[in-house]
């Protein structure tokens, strides 16, 4: 109870330190304008990341079905699935959440060792959203093969449509 | 346990470039999806073109010609003679980094080598060792490095992450063309015989058969009179199509994407009924049978071998002048160098709508006029009769693509004929920051569109994405236009992705389902077999679907 109520408080500062700890990512020049653009169309990664972050923050805090976790959390990952990241790398960013909640309740951590189950608690649901994480992934993944098949036959699909052939039936 | 990595330190490994490194030590990575594939050996033969090979990007070994340096470096000092901009983009950068967070790559793929400033640096630091005396002297103090085999991979690698788009030089107080730069650079790498495939392989074909994508003339004719039937079979009008016919007034070249890839095939049909309306006294080369020009993305030599053809056809057909179909960089090519390259062409005459009377000033010169030009032009004349309930399913933004947009400034024309063809409210502008002159790239032009460049792709047109996204969010859109064939082949991929809920269109296939002939039948699907809104019920009933 107790812990919800800390979390609810430093929602954004949690917020924050988790997107810079994102942006971080990126090489330090990316990073850098990462954070300085705040022009949602002229630098449409930091938006669409920081979208994907606050709402995992609210869900997170307020709760939230497993389909609005999976589209918050598909906000990131579409983006870092076609970047330069290995999955491990592009799903790293679920588990930077349990570091900067950890530092930043620290001392009531410290001060309240009744937070401990509390945190142990919410720390399994950042391993849930990270198992969810993988899901997207895949399917974020998937999704690519499956575009890269489509456009090798649509090169053609005048043709096949000319041949009486339904692309969508090959 | 304790050695097993934790998670941030997985995060921090991200760091992919850069760090605590300067810029010249960090190297690419070629991994799948990141690279265009080498060019066979048999695509160089077909045009004579230096150093066929058989070769692999993720080889160690690029099998380069024992003399490449030198090959690179009288390149190098060839073209600073020929070409006063590359002298003059090379030293009058200040870095000032205007440019840096303009390019579409740098923003979807988080690399800073993709700024446009450090891309051209890639090639500015060669110069700058070879043939300046500060560089000679102080080396990499100022900038300058060696040339070797490292840097001509890194060449590779991200001067085909540039699109030629130019959107990068409009922020440029100095107005630096990074296009030009990667066209020369290109050029080089081409001497020393590095090429794509998939640039390479659309080269040959046209060159020794007419198009891109290598279409005998019979199957040419063949795919075109299937569009004609298509044509009748939705709405009852054949339209007359007439190929290689000497004495036409009009010679009619459209890109080869057009006529072989969905959704370009119905842009066709459109063109198709739009003449046949009008009765436009035109007709088709299967010799020209190409409007896009893959040459350009090689070298200016062989976008000016291929380019020939229109000209040629031109002259020995007799037209009167030429109309070009809804392509990108076939209009920057033919606008700005075809007189160039292959002119003066003072067999054709200044172009002249033969239906409005309309004198095109602006194409006195090379004598070829775009459609939209022409379209918005016959339209203004209130020449067509147009029933705009007809698109009424179809919510659109307009992308301006490159080329005609910001190269050629072709804003208004196309928005004329979507204002025309579409009922009032379903045309939807994308941001300001994201159209016009600050367009954000498709991500695959200039000859990137292979499928194994698809993840590269994804990032280069990920800002574009997100715009079409907010305007399909915020007011419904379905459908993205384009004048641009490469748009029409690329957007489809690149859409699935980001915006899956955004179809593509070419603007002359909205109006060819908007024209209303006197002979047709009735009208219940678009050119695509989509039922129409509103249609097949009684009258007066619209919006009832």
């Amino acid at each position: 109870m107790k812990l919800s109520h800390l979390l609810s408080q430093r929602k954004l500062t949690i917020f924050e330190r988790w997107l810079d700890l994102i942006f971080s990512s990126y090489p330090p020049e990316t990073t850098r304008f990462l954070k300085k653009e705040k022009d949602r169309f002229n630098n449409p990664v930091a938006y669409r990341l920081s979208q994907g972050a606050r709402g995992l923050v609210d869900a997170l805090v307020s709760g939230a079905t497993v389909e609005e976790v999976s589209r918050y959390l598909d906000e990131i990952i579409r983006i870092k699935a076609v970047q330069d990241f290995s999955p491990s790398q592009a799903l790293a960013f679920v588990f930077l959440l349990k570091k900067v909640i950890r530092e930043e309740l620290a001392p009531e951590i410290r001060a309240d060792t009744g937070l401990a189950a509390e945190m142990l608690d919410l720390e399994s649901q950042i391993d849930g959203l990270a198992l969810l994480g993988f899901d997207v992934y895949v399917k974020r993944r998937e999704k690519l093969y499956d575009i890269r098949v489509n456009e090798v036959k649509a090169k053609v699909s005048g043709l096949l449509r000319k041949a009486g052939i339904n692309v969508t039936h090959i | 346990m304790a050695t097993l990595p934790k998670p941030e330190e997985l995060a921090r490994s991200i760091q992919y470039r850069v760090p605590d490194r300067g810029w010249m030590e960090v190297k690419p990575e070629f991994r799948p999806g990141t690279f265009l594939n080498a060019a066979s050996p048999k695509w160089l033969e077909m045009v004579s073109y230096p150093f066929p090979r058989e070769w692999s990007v993720p080889d160690e070994d690029w099998q380069l010609p024992d003399n490449w340096k030198e090959i690179i470096l009288e390149g190098m000092e060839d073209r600073l003679n020929r070409f006063r901009t590359l002298k003059l983009f090379f030293d009058i950068c200040v870095r000032c980094g205007a440019c840096s967070d303009k390019c579409h790559f740098f923003l979807g793929t988080g690399d800073p080598k993709n700024m446009p400033v450090l891309r051209a640096e890639l090639l500015r630091s060669i110069y700058k060792r070879y043939f300046t005396r500060i560089g000679k002297a102080l080396g990499d103090l100022v900038g300058a490095r060696d040339l070797d085999e490292s840097v001509i991979k890194e060449w590779f690698y991200y001067l085909h992450q540039c699109t030629e788009c130019r959107r990068c030089s409009l922020f440029c107080p100095y107005g630096i063309d990074m296009a030009e730069l990667t066209i020369l650079g290109r050029e080089l790498l081409s001497s020393i015989g590095l090429n794509v495939e998939w640039i390479m392989a659309s080269v040959g074909s046209c060159y020794t058969r007419g198009s891109h994508i290598g279409a005998t003339p019979h199957a040419y004719k063949d795919m075109i009179d299937f569009f004609a039937e298509e044509c009748e079979r939705v709405t009852g009008i054949l339209p007359n199509v007439t190929y290689n016919r000497k004495g036409a007034e009009i010679l009619f070249i459209a890109p080869s994407g057009d006529y072989f890839a969905d959704p370009g095939t119905y842009t066709y049909m459109g063109y198709l009924l739009l003449f046949e309306y009008i009765g436009l006294d035109y007709t088709i080369s299967t010799y020209a049978a190409e409007g896009g020009n893959f040459g350009y993305f090689i070298s200016h030599e062989m976008g000016k071998r291929l380019n020939i053809k229109m000209y040629e056809e031109a002259k020995r057909l007799g037209v009167k002048w030429i109309l070009g179909g809804e392509c990108g960089h076939m209009w920057r090519v033919c606008n700005q160098y075809m007189t160039t390259w292959n002119g003066p062409a003072d067999f054709l005459e200044e172009p002249v709508s033969p239906i409005t009377g309309t004198k095109f000033e602006n194409a006195k010169a090379h004598k070829m006029v775009h459609i939209t030009e022409f379209t918005a032009d016959l339209i203004r004349h209130g020449k067509l009769r147009l029933d705009p309930r007809r698109n009424a399913h179809i919510k659109l933004t307009f992308h301006d693509s490159c080329n005609p947009a910001r190269a050629m400034g072709l804003f208004e024309e196309p928005r004329y004929i979507i204002k025309h063809v579409l009922p009032e409210g379903n045309f939807v502008e994308m941001p300001p920051n994201t159209i016009r002159e600050k367009t954000f790239c498709c991500g695959s032009g200039s000859g990137v569109n292979a499928d194994e460049f698809l993840e590269i792709r994804m990032r280069g047109g990920f800002p574009r994405a997100n715009a079409v996204r907010y305007v399909h969010e915020k007011y419904g859109v379905n459908h993205l236009g384009c004048i641009c064939a490469i748009d029409r082949a690329v957007f489809p991929p690149l859409l699935q992705y980001w915006v899956p809920e955004v179809d593509v269109t070419g603007i002359h296939e909205l109006v060819g389902n908007a024209l209303v002939f006197d002979e047709e039948i009735e009208r219940t699907t678009d050119l695509r077999d989509r039922d129409l809104v509103g249609f097949g019920e009684e009258e007066g009933g619209e919006d009832e679907e």
